[in-house]
């Protein structure tokens, strides 16, 4: 298995044999492969880019940032459960940054059009549409897309590599390779006989890869059952290395500390106290903040603290109110999008009711566990590069030329990732390691955030404001008419990324408001982006985190105005739209037992997001407790069409409601003088042991497309509980957090 | 002046000025990284250890402070031996991300240890030190209650 260690990213010959001692083909199930990156060394056979068998045994490569969601388990399940090996005799590695590891389903889901009312050609022009994903480097984790990305793809990887050690098993028998069988990393021989893949790896190697029919899902052995995590021994034993864990020899470590008006420059700055203190080694000029290099990552974070900086000003109006005016003047501009216009909005049907309402979300923080952290190594004119990561081949670019490399002359190990959330798809924290290892030649150097940096220094889910009116007649909504304005992340990550200016509807910004899956006769929902400079980000569910918080507490607000049972209103609406979000709906009234009535001093409420394919439906329980208000129980079904692994898949639907439920009772980040005012986790709390309600998930499989699984669950959270807080208390909550306006147990 | 600590019982000297914390000398000094930076002020647990049997978070606890044996969670149990209460994490498939988790069994294993049969309220006045931002709570709630009926079964 040494070659593992010597992974090469170019130099790759497709689909040849000449390699001594073994081989590495392309991935045929792409019409024109991208190189594979595994070269095979002696006695090895990289079958394709996701499958190497050595002497020792099979290593499945699950090039997927495991950042929680049991992508590595559940990557390699689908390649295992063709290949008939077993999770518990593979080891599953991420491998480098790889063309050939792109995502074909980023592209697809960027595709014009609701999502759920995508029909066969559609959806077949976005498979297509997915190989371009290769062409981008898209490399990468995002976006709830794994599953539907490696279904078809990694299947096709693991049965093109058993039906080729099949025929390496073939001929050595000098029978038919239809007449040979596999089980558990074995090709058994008619008379019985065992031949350990490993045993043929090299034999295999020789032969041209071998397409295989996909198995009818009716003989499937791992897929949609539910398997132990390949992760979880070493994450209960403090075994598995995330960014922060690697250690290398001789290593230093950093500390950070860069302008906290973000994007502001730095005129100069002192070192000479920082510099007498135990410990440090280096000062270096970050350029608009400083790192400590020391023997130790305490003493450096020290002395980041003792040096005297002249701060620059940021680019924004330095005050929350004013960066929110900011955003609200965005209203006054053209929309960048109108995804959805039906019938018209512009006129009041004769006899309904008309209500109005505006909402405001704050900027929030990722706080993912782990903070941001890298480690770099500048070495005889190569840089190598570990840190957590979800972008492993813009992390790469970046960082190349940082070190003014080009790409192939940087390698770069993606750990575990402690929480990625979206914060991992930046690479800032790679690219500022790979300056301080580029300052110190031939030392490694290991640069930690403290907690304050990693929070002061975020891409944010933007703080969005919401101007929604509708209208109800004889219980029914007969009008919606809705604006949103927010910064993009889009437009400021095509910027971060490739300097681009980002170009026409942005969808992301509306996901979740124009896609609602609900009919209704009079529907226009439009999209005001804001250039408000405040760095903002991907945050679990994107879009989606603000929208389905606008969209349902005003639907919400809909059916009291109609005097209807808020999720019965729901119903009939995408009954007549889309029949699984219906199926959701009815499913969280039968499991919260919504038609019983609730006990005194309880509160419920309910909502319903389509995102990423899925559609997500939660209901809610609030009871004043003690002087507070707790939520005590919740309940959620989620479609996926096709679960993967039906309890890892719940465990991402009740942590990506955590998610969504943190945020919206405590999460906000707000700015002073240009500077976020919060720093750390008692001014940025989170769900904890008794906050958290108890749960139930369903599972439904009704729709005939796959979702995702990973942030589905965080949309309806806020709504949910806001709808919840009004059925207990007649107080419409229209802004975020909720803590201000209610008595919540912390 | 070099500092003699007993970490999972084996004694290491450590030449670090006193005030640097635990958790730094664990990490940084003797390369036990299952000990986890979250927060630095006792916010989130991540970083909890024993010493002498006692959950504490480590990052508060300066190097000359520390008045006895450390226990971290390397010293609980090894991947194939593990302590009672990481079993039962397994087998409730509590980690997401994993990386809070050293800090949840840790503080578990304390409440175990005090309190063999702990009631819900328990665990919520126990655990709530120990965030969690994959928000596993359910399952870690469920593996506590396995740890503690298999410890009285053994």
């Amino acid at each position: 298995m040494a070659s593992i260690g010597k992974i090469a990213r170019r130099s790759f010959l497709i689909g040849s044999a000449a390699i001594v001692g073994g081989v590495a083909f392309g991935s045929y199930y792409v019409s024109r492969p991208a190189p594979n990156p595994l070269t095979a060394g002696k006695g090895e056979a990289a079958l394709n880019p996701f499958v190497l068998i050595d002497q020792q045994g099979v290593t499945l490569f699950a090039p997927r940032a495991e950042m929680g969601q049991g992508v590595k388990t559940s990557w390699a399940a689908l390649i295992a459960e063709e290949l008939d090996v077993d999770l518990d005799q593979v080891r599953v590695l991420h491998g480098p940054a790889a063309k050939a590891y792109y995502n074909s389903a980023f592209m697809t889901d960027a595709l014009p059009g609701k999502g759920y009312d995508r029909g066969e050609i559609s959806h077949a022009i976005g498979n297509a549409l997915g190989h371009l994903g290769k062409v981008l480097n898209l490399h990468g984790t995002g976006g709830s897309t794994s599953m539907k990305d490696g279904f078809t793809r990694m299947r096709a990887a693991g049965a093109s590599a058993r039906e080729t050690l099949k025929q390496a098993a073939a001929e050595r028998l000098g029978v038919a390779r239809s007449q040979l069988r596999t089980e558990h990393g074995t090709v058994i021989a008619p008379d019985g006989t065992k031949f350990a893949y490993a045993a043929l790896a090299e034999a295999a190697a020789q032969l041209e890869p071998i397409e295989a029919e996909l198995r009818p899902s009716s003989q499937w052995r791992l897929i949609g059952t539910s398997q132990p995590r390949v992760d979880m021994v070493s994450k209960a034993t403090g075994t598995a290395t995330f960014g922060i864990d690697v250690r290398l020899p001789g290593m230093k470590f950093a500390a950070l500390r860069m302008n906290p008006a973000q994007g502001g420059g730095m005129s100069g700055f002192d070192a000479t106290d920082a510099l007498k203190m135990p410990g440090v080694e280096r000062v270096v000029d970050m350029g608009s903040g400083i790192a400590v290099v020391a023997s130790n990552t305490w003493l450096a974070m020290q002395a980041a603290e003792a040096v005297q900086i002249d701060w620059q000003a940021a680019p924004y109006p330095p005050e929350t109110d004013q960066i929110f005016a900011r955003i609200a003047e965005a209203f006054d501009d053209t929309p960048n999008s109108v995804l959805r216009d039906e019938g018209d909005a512009d006129q009041l049907p004769p006899g309904a009711t008309e209500l109005e309402a505006e909402y405001q979300v704050p900027y929030l923080a990722h706080a993912t566990m782990e903070p941001m952290n890298a480690t770099a190594l500048f070495e005889d004119g190569k840089l190598t590069v570990w840190c957590g990561n979800q972008m492993p081949g813009f992390t790469q670019m970046k960082c190349a030329a940082e070190a003014g490399l080009d790409a192939e002359q940087v390698d770069l190990h993606t750990t575990y990732l402690g929480g990625g959330f979206g914060r991992r798809v930046e690479f800032d924290y790679a690219v500022y390691a790979t300056r301080l290892a580029k300052a110190m030649p031939g030392v490694p150097v290991q640069l930690t955030w403290s907690r304050e940096e990693d929070m002061r220094h975020d891409m944010y889910r933007p703080g969005a404001l919401a101007r929604m009116r509708g209208a109800v007649k004889d219980g029914q909504a007969v009008l919606l008419d809705g604006k949103v304005a927010a910064a993009s992340p889009v437009a400021q990550a095509m910027d971060r990324v490739a300097g681009l200016p980002a170009a026409g509807p942005d969808k992301v910004h509306v996901e979740g408001f124009f896609n609602t899956p609900y009919a209704i006769p009079n529907h226009r929902m439009a999209g005001h982006l804001s250039d408000v400079e405040v760095p903002v980000g991907f945050w679990r569910s994107v879009g989606n985190s603000f929208n389905a918080f606008f969209v349902e507490s005003f639907i919400d607000e809909m059916a009291h105005a109609a005097q209807r049972d808020p999720l019965d209103f729901r119903l009939e609406m995408a009954r007549r739209e889309w029949e699984p979000a219906a199926a959701v709906l009815e499913a969280v009234r039968e499991m919260s037992g919504w038609d019983s009535h609730p006990p005194a001093g309880t509160g419920r409420g309910v909502a319903l997001c389509y995102s990423f394919g899925t559609p997500v439906a939660q209901v809610i329980e609030v009871a004043q407790q003690d002087g507070s208000i707790r939520m005590t129980r919740a309940w959620i079904a989620a479609d996926l069409g096709r679960v993967i692994d039906p309890d890892n898949t719940r465990a991402q639907m009740f942590g990506a409601m955590a998610y969504g439920l943190s945020a919206a009772c405590f999460g906000e980040i707000t700015f002073a003088d240009g500077a976020a005012e919060q720093g750390n986790f008692p001014d940025y709390d989170a769900l904890r042991m008794h906050t958290m309600p108890a749960v139930q998930v369903q599972l439904l499989e009704n729709q005939p497309r796959m979702g995702g699984a990973g942030e589905p669950g965080t949309p309806p959270a806020a709504p949910a509980l806001a709808n919840a807080l009004f059925d207990l208390t007649g107080i419409r909550a229209r802004r975020l957090p909720l803590m201000h306006d209610f008595d919540l147990l912390v | 002046m070099p500092t003699t600590l007993r970490i999972n019982g084996t004694p290491h000297q450590v030449d670090l000025p006193g005030e640097v914390p635990l958790l730094w000398v664990l990490r940084d000094e003797i390369g036990l990284t299952g000990t986890k930076y979250g927060c630095g002020v006792a916010a989130c647990g991540a970083c909890t250890v024993h010493i002498d049997g006692e959950a504490v978070r480590s990052c508060q606890v300066a190097l000359s402070d520390v008045w006895g044996e450390v226990t971290t969670i390397e010293g609980r149990g090894a991947p194939d031996a593990m302590a009672a209460v990481q079993q039962a994490w397994v087998d409730h498939q509590v980690a997401q991300c994993g990386y809070c988790q050293s800090g949840q069994i840790m503080q578990a294993a304390s409440l175990l240890a005090e309190n063999p049969t702990p009631s819900d309220a328990d665990i919520d006045e126990a655990m709530q030190g120990n965030l969690c931002r994959c928000g596993t709570y359910p399952r870690i709630r469920a593996a506590v209650h396995t740890a503690a009926r298999k410890l009285q079964e053994a």
